[in-house]
């Protein structure tokens, strides 16, 4: 089988490149979790909140991120924050060179972006189902909001977003493929140029679907697993 | 800032009406495609379903750019195959690629939501079609699919929403959506506020496609709401006669 040969390990064939690939996907995607992450706390948090400004601030943030294309944010990330840094390392120091935002921190903000607006809105809603009572007998008896949160939120939170937040992460790995337009050397531009020295495009984007095919197929098992666990508690008929 | 779209409004302008093309187009083809493969999904018949199962996963679980790299450069591979099928000229074709693509991805989410519809309409009703003596068809046409449809529509709308966004994709295949004409003139005038403009058009034609949707929505769900003429009619008697006081003590 010469298809086999073009995806060998070693000299001739491809496979330690498309390997190094998918090592830079998935660290994108895993760097970029928790960042994300974060991100939809913090805009859970503001849309939630008594004052006016962090709830408007919030809503624009989810509203511009859901509406816009995943590629224009990434586009929006790779030009317009480097230029703007530009601007300021220009300000601050006339003499300093042109400084380029390196493809992979533009994509870990970008899809950090993404993830935080779409898991904001899981979590705001994990946190409204939230028993009120609850809350209130925590404060009761003295605990801290910090400490609310993590012993009584938290888990309870956690329950209810893990399918929403499964799906997310489903997503932020397909849409790491995105980050390949910006050269940055991840699964898919190293078939793109694996294609371009061996005229073999149809052998080398099919390896490409069926390992994020796997990826997807393996992270979906272990998010029923999660779910699995997460309800152990919770009395089913 | 507002140079860029004095200067360059028209191709902007015809950016949009290729997402759109390629949006619409795609979405309807999808729509047409996923209710009768939703319907074999659901038979018992292994031999229907597992093809489908298959289909759904795959185009699920892969990025929607790898699939389009995969049926626009992939059918290269296959040239004279292609050829002497007759078909190339359509695989040759960025357009028809981009659509295929995307109708094929946006069947299997659609394919999806149609089929968590389906399940979701209460058995009664259809027990009550079958009780008064309704052929399939009329079971279908009457019954099922119009609850169906009304259970998937905030779903579908949300999945018409991802493809608009997703349509973005093909301008890295050469097509000349909105972005890809947005990409060319940054790249022509480094001016990064086209991206801004890029943005602007994104967010009024996704906006203006919720507000359209939920006036569909309000449409088929018409009979849950209260007719707001009804001041001829008379008024409500109290339902409720007034409760018996209770001495207990």
């Amino acid at each position: 089988m010469e298809w086999f040969e073009y995806l060998s390990f070693g000299k001739n064939g491809w496979g330690d490149e498309l390997a190094s690939g998918l090592g830079i996907t998935l660290s994108l995607a895993l760097i970029t979790l928790p960042i994300g992450l974060f991100l939809g706390f913090s805009v859970a948090a503001a849309s939630v909140a008594k004052k006016t400004y962090p709830r408007l601030i919030a809503f624009t943030f989810t509203t511009m991120i859901r509406g816009l294309p995943e590629l224009l944010t990434l586009f929006i990330i790779y030009h317009g924050v480097g230029l703007l840094l530009n601007k300021i390392i220009k300000w601050l120091n006339p003499d300093a060179g042109f400084f380029e935002l390196s493809p992979f921190v533009a994509g870990i903000i970008a899809l950090g972006l993404v993830f935080g607006g779409y898991s904001g809105e899981v979590l705001r809603g994990a946190w409204q189902a939230l028993d009120k009572g609850q809350r209130e007998a925590a404060l009761a008896t003295g605990m801290s909001q910090l400490q609310i949160f993590r012993l009584i939120e938290l888990p309870q939170m956690l329950r209810l977003a893990l399918p929403g937040l499964g799906n997310l992460w489903i997503n932020l790995l397909k849409d790491t493929a995105l980050v390949s337009v910006i050269a940055l050397n991840d699964l898919m531009r190293m078939a793109n140029i694996a294609v371009g020295s061996t005229k073999k495009p149809f052998l080398f984007f099919l390896t490409v679907c069926l390992t994020y095919w796997a990826i997807c197929i393996f992270f979906e098992w272990c998010i029923a697993r999660l779910e699995k666990r997460a309800n152990r508690g919770i009395r089913t008929s | 800032m507002f140079e860029v779209l004095i200067d360059y409004w028209p191709k902007l302008l015809d950016g949009m009406s290729m997402t759109l093309k390629l949006t619409f187009i795609s979405v309807v083809i999808a729509g047409l495609l996923s209710l009768p493969l939703a319907i074999l999904r659901r038979s018992k018949n292994k031999a229907f379903q597992w093809p489908i199962r298959l289909f759904v996963s795959f185009f699920r679980g892969t990025p929607l750019l790898a699939q389009l790299f995969l049926i626009y450069y992939g059918s290269g591979q296959f040239r004279e195959e292609l050829t002497d099928l007759g078909v190339w000229w359509f695989f040759r074709d960025p357009f028809y690629c981009a659509l295929f693509t995307f109708a094929l991805n946006s069947t299997a989410y659609q394919l999806e939501i149609l089929r968590g519809g389906l399940q979701a309409v209460p058995y009664g009703e259809i027990e009550a079609g079958v009780a008064l003596g309704m052929k399939r068809t009329l079971l279908y046409r009457t019954i099922i699919l119009p609850h169906t449809y009304r259970i998937a529509l905030p779903a579908l709308g949300n999945e018409i929403i991802l493809m608009l966004k997703g349509s973005a994709i093909a301008s890295v295949i050469t097509l000349m959506d909105v972005m890809g004409h947005t990409r060319r003139v940054f790249s022509q005038t480094f001016d990064i506020s086209v991206y801004f403009w890029a943005a602007i058009i994104y967010l009024m034609i996704t906006t203006l496609f919720v507000f359209a949707w939920r006036l569909l929505e309000k449409r088929l769900t018409r009979h849950m709401y209260y007719p707001v003429n009804n001041k001829h009619l008379p008024a409500p008697k109290a339902l409720n006669p007034p409760k018996e006081t209770c001495h207990v003590n």
